[in-house]
This record gives C-alpha cells, sequence and structure tokens, in this order.
C-alpha cells in the first residue's frame, strides 16, 4: 500500500485516508444539524444576554469541528500550536478591550443632557 | 534556485515553510476580523438601542449560504483527500464543486445586497448596517479570493501534478487551509448579524 507525506511531514496510507474520509463525513453531518440548532434557537427569542451566549457556544463548537479535522489541526505540529495559541491570546485582548470601555461607563451610557451637568472644571482655574 | 522545503519538512519546525507560511497569514486574518468583531462589540453596547438581525436581514439566504459554504469546506478536504489517493480526476471534480459552491454563495450574496439596495438600505443608513456591509462584504472578498487560488489549482496550475506531485497536494493543502478559514468565520458572522 503506498505510504505518502503530507506538509506536516506525516505517512498516510489508503486506509488512513479512508478513515479521515468517513470522519468528513461525519463532521459535515454534525455541522449541518448545529446550523439547524442555531435558527432553532435564534426563532425561541430568549433575552438578549442568553440568546448571545447560546449562539456564540454552538458557533464555537462549529468553529472547532472546522478547525480541528478540517483544518487539521487535531493532529497538528507545536509550532503551529504556539502561533495560534499567541494569535488567540491577542485576540480575546482584542474583544476585551471594548469591553473594559463599555464598563467603565464613562460617556457612553450618560444621558447626553447629564453629560454638560457635571461641574465645569476647566484647565485653566 | 529551487524553493526550499516545498516538500520535505524543515528538521527544526517538522513542518514545509509554505504551511508555517499560511498559518501566520491565517493568524494576522484572524487579527484582522478581530479588530472588526471588537468594533462591532463596541457600537453595539455604545448603542441606546440595536435592532435584531432577522428584522432587517434574510435569515433563510443566510440559512442556505452557510449550508452552501459548510458543502465547499467538505468538498475542499475531499479534493485533498483525492489527492492523497492519487485520484486526480476525482480532485478535479471535489475541487470543481468548491469552486461553484464558492460562486453561489455569491450569487446569493448579490441578491442579498440588491434587495437591501432596493430598499434604500445602504453602509450609511445605521451602524448595524455599517458594521452588516463591512463584515460580509470584507468576508465576500476573501471567497472572491479563495476562489481565485482554487480556480489556479483546478486549471493551469494542476499541471504541476505531473512534475511534482507532492508539492501539488502540498499547495492544494493550503488554499483548503484559507478556505475553511472563511468557512469558519461565516460560522461566526451568521448568528451575529442574522440571529442576534
Amino acid at each position: 500500500m503506498a505510504n505518502m507525506a503530507d506538509t506536516s511531514g506525516m505517512t498516510h496510507d489508503h486506509a488512513d485516508i479512508d478513515r479521515h474520509v468517513r470522519v468528513y463525513i461525519t463532521v459535515f453531518v454534525a455541522l449541518m444539524a448545529l446550523t439547524i440548532i442555531t435558527v432553532a434557537i435564534a426563532r425561541v427569542h430568549l433575552p438578549v444576554p442568553v440568546a448571545v451566549s447560546v449562539a456564540m457556544l454552538v458557533a464555537i463548537i462549529k468553529g472547532s469541528l472546522v478547525a480541528c479535522y478540517f483544518m487539521h489541526l487535531i493532529s497538528e505540529k507545536k509550532l503551529i500550536y504556539a502561533v495560534l495559541g499567541l494569535t488567540i491570546a491577542f485576540f480575546i485582548a482584542l474583544l476585551a478591550l471594548p469591553v473594559l470601555t463599555v464598563h467603565d461607563g464613562y460617556g457612553i451610557h450618560e444621558p447626553p443632557g447629564e453629560l454638560h451637568s457635571a461641574p465645569a472644571t476647566s484647565p485653566h482655574q | 534556485m529551487d524553493i526550499p522545503y516545498t516538500v520535505e519538512v524543515r528538521r527544526d519546525t517538522g513542518l514545509t515553510n509554505g504551511k508555517i507560511g499560511i498559518w501566520l497569514f491565517l493568524a494576522s486574518e484572524v487579527m484582522l476580523f478581530g479588530a472588526l468583531f471588537a468594533s462591532y462589540i463596541l457600537i453595539r453596547t455604545g448603542s441606546p438601542s440595536w435592532p435584531r438581525g432577522d428584522t432587517i436581514l434574510n435569515v433563510p439566504l443566510a440559512t442556505f449560504n452557510t449550508i452552501v459554504l459548510i458543502s465547499s469546506s467538505v468538498t475542499m478536504v475531499m479534493a485533498w483527500a483525492s489527492l492523497m489517493r492519487r485520484r486526480f480526476g476525482t480532485y478535479r471534480l471535489y475541487m470543481g464543486a468548491t469552486i461553484l459552491l464558492g460562486f453561489v454563495f455569491l450569487v446569493v450574496k448579490y441578491f442579498e445586497y440588491s434587495a437591501k439596495f432596493e430598499h434604500h438600505l445602504f453602509p450609511s443608513t445605521n451602524n448595524f448596517l455599517a458594521i452588516y456591509f463591512t463584515l460580509t462584504g470584507l468576508h465576500m472578498l476573501h471567497v472572491i479570493g479563495g476562489m481565485a487560488v482554487n480556480a489556479y489549482f483546478w486549471g493551469p496550475g494542476a499541471k504541476q501534478y505531473q512534475t511534482n506531485p507532492q508539492w501539488f497536494i502540498n499547495r492544494v493543502e493550503h488554499s483548503g487551509l484559507f478556505w475553511h478559514f472563511v468557512d469558519l468565520v461565516w460560522i461566526f458572522l451568521f448568528p451575529t448579524l442574522y440571529l442576534l
């Protein structure tokens, strides 16, 4: 049976590839089912925080399936994991920045009138 | 001079240079879309009111497009698996199907955009539509880019299979990684924009 090497240097024989193909089809079915679940949950009209949490949880599961199996991250080299680990850390920091800005409440949740009702403090006084 | 480490792996990384290159590129893409998602969060949470996506956008069309893009990811990975089995004819069928599904995605998007413009809904109309057009527009550019690369490997680029099959298989795998990334981004865009 022919042995073949992919870019990570792993060898695959035909039986190995057949097993991969079966996994791809299973993942495809799972992704379709999760897409239907995503749309069905949206029709329930849950409160926004719950809806966001559930929708993101399903999206993370779907994304993980694509990344792990279609992008072969489940059996990748350490260097790729290191690159992705660093990327995820910066990605989370990037998403956290606006959340922190919102939680400080400065100038965002104040009604426009109240912004001007604060005691005037001039840097020249 | 030949490009080094296109087929054989580097001893220090255990990877080919192409594989490291595509993953570094995808890392930069994560940050690009991350910045736009962060903008979305900032604009949405800072807004006194925000419309539900399904009151403005066409959810059935977007659901159909989600199915199309997921299917194209499967055909893409099957194209790579066909090459690994040394079945070139089957590869071309799957790769052709991937390109066709990408085209279907774009046609659906065209109808979606046209409907918005007919109703005088433009990026300048409100914040929701501004972020919707920016995110989906950038994603659409990625679909077009991925289709161009895939079309090259389906057509003229496929000649390489005759001269250096393993390098060609590796290049198709790298192209596939980009295509799956495009699918992955849509998996998050769909609920964020259309359902919440």
